[in-house]
């Protein structure tokens, strides 16, 4: 008999004024009792909506009914079988979006915590140190993947499993993507994608670190060189800006710059070698993931710090885990305002940014209601740090080198639904074919160009 | 064989500057003049963008002068070590296309950026001219390489110790003035320099392209940290860059960029060099 308790189990986290001043992980994750709590509370449907809302199709009942029965390796097993990524998924996937959100459970009450468990199961599995499913005899072909983020990574796996040799190049000198620059070790420890990735490797994937394909080597040249296939995972890199006066005084920043600097780079640490803006108070423009993280890394640092939307609460794209976060830690909500200009002092450097109040009109074509300035609303904020947060478009680098690779007007590489590009042998996903999205809609990319890959080179 | 990004060769120009030859192979093939990499010279160090200075077989040379922790401590590393990191080639290479006539401005460090610049013109053809600046005789760097690599090389010195008294606007003014001319004017070193060598250039209407070397981080377009705002649009200069049309860029904004981090490396620097004592001492 299921336990019916309406709400989920709550996790044990870091208390808010204590971790606003760390960079540990702010969730600590189950205990083995709470996971088991957590799990009776699933009802094992029959026909399980949670499924059908998973990019990749996680069989989710049947994962939680193993830690139902304590079986945590069966768990495992169950769960790796279709997520490359768990350890990963459990913590950073928008979950009331997808599984969660067709949770039954959810009609009456809140769903079942499937993040929750799902990061208690990938957890377990790596301190356990249980081994992945054995991958198949080499089957002689060679596929190369372009960039190590969730796309790639994905894609290496499940081609790596089937026998294919998988080269993963990566342009940064760690693998990871955005796991490793962009989303920051207090949300996804650094360790947890390193385990990751390792896993990866011994399956067989070979990682070759500090190679920017498009630069050192073509698409073409890969072709020369013996890789058959060609997957671009290279994610969604290029930071837009929001084409405001003064953007380029000293204090503003992408937030990708800013979050490399303290993810990557490590500048949180009291003596990295990379540098770090020191702020006191900061604007963080945008209401994404990547501006909540940007948020909660400056107020880390030590600065106050204001989120600036030019929609609503009800419009923040980012989870609502991580507003939830971000205002238990102190971060302030500036919505419906809009910046209008960043102002500098004598020497370049930012002093304020003057805003404009917004009210919401009819819906636009994205749905939602399209944020109009109120007249004479202007005001002045004292900022010095302004991190632009307002999404990113993919890098030209790949697309600009290889003929024949047809992208869309917004930079993104055009695709069939199974991946294909207009070029024999290259398959693309993730961010580089659909623009900035979630890490596991990638991931499902990956594992659909991995299908679709082995079906060509099997076909030739 | 050597070894990934091992330094095959070190070569002590002046007490602050040297140049060391990486094993790269794949870089060293398709690295153009004015292209740049990127190193790291520890596990936890600083991503060092490093101009190519020039590639033979399997190296890539640059050259570095010891500025801050970051570039003492990649200094530290011998001829035999190798770097954590060496990627590129990044940028896009130097125009040098339909260009007949042209002078070529290194100031300091610049020369060693400005050499491969000469010698791709003049290894196609064109009649170079190349200015190099240095402050004084004893830090003068690559005075043969540069001799080689253009028709008629010119060295300045501020204080007047060797060759041509003065800054190298002052030789390309009087170059310009005694009725020379250039189609081109590439102009690589400090940022006042290629301020005011576009500024005469301008004067005279001669096209320049400068070469620019703001703070960056990935090299790829990816963190946005290097933009140079060049005719009112803001640029990557990683990506669209490193050169840029001089008459077009904003030296003033740049100027204030490049000190964003002034403090930091002031107070890294000291540390650095407390430690270096520190290990003197015991």
């Amino acid at each position: 008999m299921a336990d019916m308790t309406p709400v989920k189990t709550k996790m044990p986290e870091q208390e808010p004024d204590v971790r606003n001043r760390n960079f540990l992980e702010v969730a600590l994750g189950y205990t083995p009792e709470l996971a088991a709590r957590e799990a009776n509370r699933c009802l094992r449907c029959k026909n399980p909506r949670c499924v059908e809302g998973c990019p990749v199709n996680v069989p989710i009942p049947e994962f939680i009914g193993k830690v139902q029965e304590g079986d945590m390796e069966g768990a495992y097993r169950a769960l790796s079988r279709a997520n490359a990524l768990p350890a990963v998924c459990g913590r950073v996937c928008p979950q009331e979006n997808q599984c969660e959100g067709r949770c039954v459970r959810g009609i009456k009450g809140e769903s079942v915590g499937i993040g929750r468990l799902e990061r208690f199961v990938a957890d377990w599995a790596l301190e356990h140190g249980v081994q992945d499913a054995q991958t198949a005899p080499s089957n002689g072909h060679k596929v190369a993947v372009i960039g190590s983020g969730p796309a790639g990574l994905t894609c290496a796996g499940e081609l790596a499993k089937k026998g294919y040799a998988v080269t993963v190049f990566e342009a940064f000198h760690v693998a990871g993507g955005v796991l490793s620059y962009g989303i920051p070790e207090f949300r996804l420890p650094k360790s947890i994608v390193q385990k990751e990735v390792a896993k990866l490797e011994k399956m067989g994937v070979e990682i070759r670190l500090n190679m920017v394909i498009g630069k050192v080597l073509s698409i073409d040249e890969l072709f020369e060189i013996g890789y058959e296939a060609v997957f671009i995972g290279s994610g969604a890199g290029l930071p837009q800006f929001m084409k405001i006066p003064g953007e380029s005084l000293v204090g503003v920043f992408s937030a990708n710059e800013y979050l490399t600097r303290i993810n990557l780079m490590k500048a949180y640490e009291p003596d990295s070698a990379t540098p770090i803006f020191e702020s006191r108070r900061v604007a963080v423009l945008g209401g994404g993931n990547v501006a909540m993280d940007a948020a909660r890394c400056a107020k880390r640092m030590g600065a106050e710090v204001h989120i600036v939307y030019r929609r609503g609460e009800a419009e923040l794209p980012a989870r609502a885990e991580e507003v939830h976060h971000a205002k238990e830690e102190g971060i302030q909500f500036d919505l419906l305002c809009n910046p209008v200009l960043i102002e500098g002092d004598e020497r370049g450097r930012v002093k304020s940014m003057k805003c404009v109040r917004m009210e919401l009109g009819e819906p636009d074509a994205s749905g939602r209601r399209r944020p109009v300035p109120i007249e004479g609303s202007e005001f002045e904020m004292e900022v010095d740090t302004v991190i632009v947060a307002i999404g990113t478009s993919p890098n030209p680098l790949i697309r600009s080198t290889t003929p024949g690779l047809d992208a869309n007007s917004r930079g993104c590489i055009t695709t069939a639904p199974d991946g294909a590009t207009s070029r024999e042998g290259v398959f693309a996903g993730g961010d580089a074919s659909t623009g900035a999205a979630t890490v596991i809609l990638a991931m499902g990319a990956g594992k659909t160009a991995a299908k679709s890959i082995d079906e060509y080179l099997m076909g030739k | 064989m050597a070894e990934k990004y091992q330094i095959v060769r070190k070569k002590v120009l002046t007490p602050d500057i040297s140049l060391i030859s990486v094993h790269a192979p794949l870089i060293a093939k398709k690295a153009r003049a004015g292209q740049f990499i990127i190193l790291r010279a520890t596990d936890d160090g600083e991503r060092i963008p490093l101009t190519v200075s020039s590639t033979q077989g399997d190296l890539v040379t640059v050259v570095y002068q010891k500025v801050g922790d970051s570039t003492m401590t990649l200094d530290e590393i011998p001829e035999g070590g190798c770097l954590s990191a060496f990627v590129g080639p990044l940028g896009e290479p130097t125009p040098i296309e339909g260009v007949k006539r042209a002078a070529v401005v290194g100031g300091g460090l610049g020369c060693a950026i400005a050499l491969p610049v000469a010698k791709a013109l003049h290894d196609a053809g064109a009649e170079v001219d190349l200015i190099g600046g240095f402050r004084t005789k004893d830090i003068v760097i690559l005075e043969d390489e540069m001799r080689s690599a253009c028709d008629d090389l010119y060295i300045c010195t501020d204080d007047g110790s060797y060759g041509y008294n003065g800054f190298t606007t002052g030789k390309l003014e009087e170059l310009l003035a005694a009725g020379e001319s250039y189609d081109r004017v590439y102009a690589i070193g400090p940022l006042v320099m290629m301020k005011f060598v576009c500024k005469l250039t301008e004067k005279y209407n001669i096209p320049t392209i400068v070469s620019m070397n703001p703070i960056m981080i990935d090299g790829t377009g990816m963190c946005g940290c290097c933009r140079v705002t060049v005719d009112g649009q803001v640029k990557f200069a990683c990506v669209d860059g490193p050169d840029f049309d001089g008459h077009k860029i904003d030296f003033d904004e740049t100027i204030a960029r490049a000190a964003t981090y002034k403090e930091f490396e002031q107070r890294r620097r000291a540390e650095h060099r407390c430690r270096l004592e520190g290990m003197d001492n015991g």
